[in-house]
């Protein structure tokens, strides 16, 4: 285990080194300005917008709830594409290439190995993903005088998310090519942000086999569990019609939400880095 | 004498036994394992991290490999080989392509499991931490991070293998291939031979009791490759044990103790190079003409004084042998994928 932190520091420095970071954040810098941009005209616009006396909706609150899910969701795909690509040629695109034999000969153990690529990843991707969030956050509510019902449990659960993702984009590195990896991993995410549109379309007209058929999915996604279940803590106390408009939208509230999904969040984490770890085990390099 | 005396899972600074020990126990042991220190009340102390496991007087083969067999699929990579490098022996394997070599070696490291038969490296299985921390492999092919300098790729291995060499073994490794200089070059700047020496000083790290090297002189030019002779021969010297994959049958000719020479995955030759090596005649020139006449060294001056007595005069005389060559090409019968 005192391998751990060398392989840990080999992959930051790898990152570090062909100026990944140098990249995320010159773009994350662009995205925190136009959402800046955005916040700003979107009070502009409220501003002006006359809301009928007897539509009981604050538009204030519907506005910058809204912003904060699309800078949620902005944030864990930001994540997710730093974690996938720091993260889809750990074992079989390193083996490809020549660059694993020299390291796993070594006494470290694959084990180690592999939760030191995680642990490298998630030292990375958890911080970038809870700081750039709470940015987004900061630059609402000054812009906006707006503050979210919860600050600090959404970053969280977007950073465990991307945390699942991590680990699944490293199980797919055992057996998949990073070019397939990639792939596998990006549809994988996109299918479960679609089951959770389709979850909110459900809710919306009330159809339950919809809601059921995403319920499944999200179950199966723990990924996008954890993404809707941070949604809902935006705007948790929100009540009335406001509260019901911002669950219709895409970036409302959460079918699946609680304690349940992030157990299950942690027990599929767990399944699939055992997984990783067995497969690489026994995987001839 | 057997001693008898078993040293496992050592760990730095720790008293292993505490017996008076005679000087032949202790070039024994030093033999054996170069890292433990006597002390004055004949204990010994064991200086750095270096997990031996062996009985003095009956010292296990750095590697014993007894009927390994090796599947992909359908294919047989490996049926059935036995083979043994002993302490300082510079053993090399040969074999056309898809022989088996490089998943022999794959399996010695670790890296690849065997589907039959058992693969020891001084006694510990192959790819267990005892095993790997007595090794060193440099793959057939490899590639370092071009970022890293070759100083930084060589801390990094002293870090993973637990060496505590410091810059000291860093600056002898890179003056022992040839690359002092570029100590502080980026690898991705290094020529292909540069690289392949680098790897070479990489496998070196940690000074490992058995170096297992796969194609180690593939992308070197002449001057490279001498540089790798000398250096084996040094290895050899301080009773490294090394097994060398390589195609290039002069230099295994030039370097090795013995050779093994697999085909379709068991081995087809096995010896000293000049024990494989057959007569293959006497090349007698004479004032009439020069030829070859069947017979062996011990033959020759018979067939001096038949040729004089025949009224022939003798120029020259030379005992014919097979080279490596022959007796490779021979061996795997012109065979090649």
């Amino acid at each position: 285990m005192s391998a751990i932190p060398v392989i840990v520091g080999y992959g930051l420095r790898e990152a570090l080194r062909r100026r990944v970071f140098a990249v995320v954040l010159l773009l994350t810098i662009v995205f925190l300005v136009l959402f800046w941009v955005a916040n700003h005209y979107v009070h502009r616009e409220l501003g002006t917008l006359q809301v009928p006396s007897d539509v009981p909706v604050d538009a204030r609150t519907f506005a910058s709830a809204f912003l904060s899910g699309l800078a949620l969701f902005a944030t864990m795909f930001l994540g997710v594409v730093l974690a996938v690509f720091l993260t889809l040629g750990a074992v079989r695109g390193d083996v490809e290439r020549g660059l694993l034999q020299p390291l796993v000969v070594r006494p470290i153990g694959r084990s180690t190995f592999l939760i030191a690529r995680f642990l490298g990843a998630f030292a990375v991707t958890a911080p970038y993903v809870i700081a750039v969030d709470l940015a987004a956050v900061v630059i609402t509510g000054l812009t906006m005088n707006w503050w979210p019902d919860q600050i600090v449990t959404p970053p969280l659960e977007v950073a465990a998310a991307v945390g699942v993702v991590t680990a699944l984009s490293l199980l797919g590195s055992v057996f998949l090519s990073s070019t397939a990896n990639g792939i596998a991993i990006f549809m994988l995410f996109g299918a479960g942000l679609v089951a959770g549109l389709l979850g909110t379309i459900g809710h919306a007209i009330g159809s339950t086999a919809i809601k059921h058929a995403s319920t499944v999915a999200a179950y199966l996604t723990p990924f996008e569990g954890l993404y809707q279940d941070a949604l809902r803590q935006l705007t948790v106390s929100t009540s009335g019609l406001t509260g019901f408009l911002l669950q219709l939208g895409p970036f409302g509230g959460a079918y699946v939400h609680g304690w349940g999904v992030r157990l299950w969040a942690l027990g599929f984490f767990v399944l699939v880095g055992a997984a990783a770890l067995a497969g690489f085990r026994r995987r001839d390099l | 004498m057997r001693l008898g005396v078993v040293i496992r899972g050592a760990v730095d600074g720790r008293t292993l036994f505490r017996r008076p020990l005679c000087v032949q126990r202790l070039a024994a042991l030093e033999r054996v394992e170069a890292r433990l220190r006597l002390l004055r009340d004949g204990a010994f102390l064991v200086t750095s991290r270096h997990e031996a496991e062996c009985t003095l007087g009956a010292v296990p083969a750095a590697l014993a490999v007894r009927g390994l067999a090796k599947r992909y699929g359908s294919i047989e990579a490996l049926g059935g080989v036995d083979l043994d490098v002993k302490e300082g022996e510079l053993v090399g394997l040969l074999g056309p392509n898809g022989a088996g070599k490089s998943t022999l070696v794959k399996i010695a490291c670790g890296l690849v499991r065997p589907s039959a038969g058992d693969a020891r490296v001084w006694g510990a299985r192959a790819g267990s931490g005892p095993a790997r921390r007595a090794l060193g492999y440099l793959a057939e092919l490899f590639r370092f991070p071009g970022w890293m300098t070759a100083d930084e790729l060589l801390l990094l291995h002293q870090r993973l293998s637990g060496s505590a060499g410091g810059e000291r073994e860093r600056t002898e490794l890179l003056e022992l291939v040839a690359l002092r200089e570029a100590r502080s070059r980026r690898v991705e700047t290094m020529s292909k031979g540069m690289q392949q020496r680098l790897g070479i000083a990489q496998a070196l790290v940690g000074t490992p009791r058995l170096l297992l090297l796969d194609e180690p002189t593939s992308a070197l030019d002449p001057v490279g490759r001498r540089t790798v002779r000398t250096l084996l021969e040094e290895l050899r010297r301080r009773g490294i044990s090394v097994l060398l994959n390589s195609h290039l049958l002069s230099e295994v000719e030039l370097v090795c103790d013995r050779v093994v020479i697999l085909l379709g995955g068991k081995v087809v030759a096995a010896g000293a190079p000049a024990d494989l090596a057959r007569a293959r005649g006497i090349e007698l020139e004479t004032d009439h003409a020069k030829r070859v006449v069947e017979g062996t060294r011990d033959d020759v001056p018979r067939i001096v004084a038949e040729a004089v007595a025949a009224g022939e005069q003798v120029y020259g005389v030379r005992v014919l042998t097979s080279t490596l060559e022959d007796v490779y090409l021979e061996a795997v019968g012109g065979e090649t994928s």
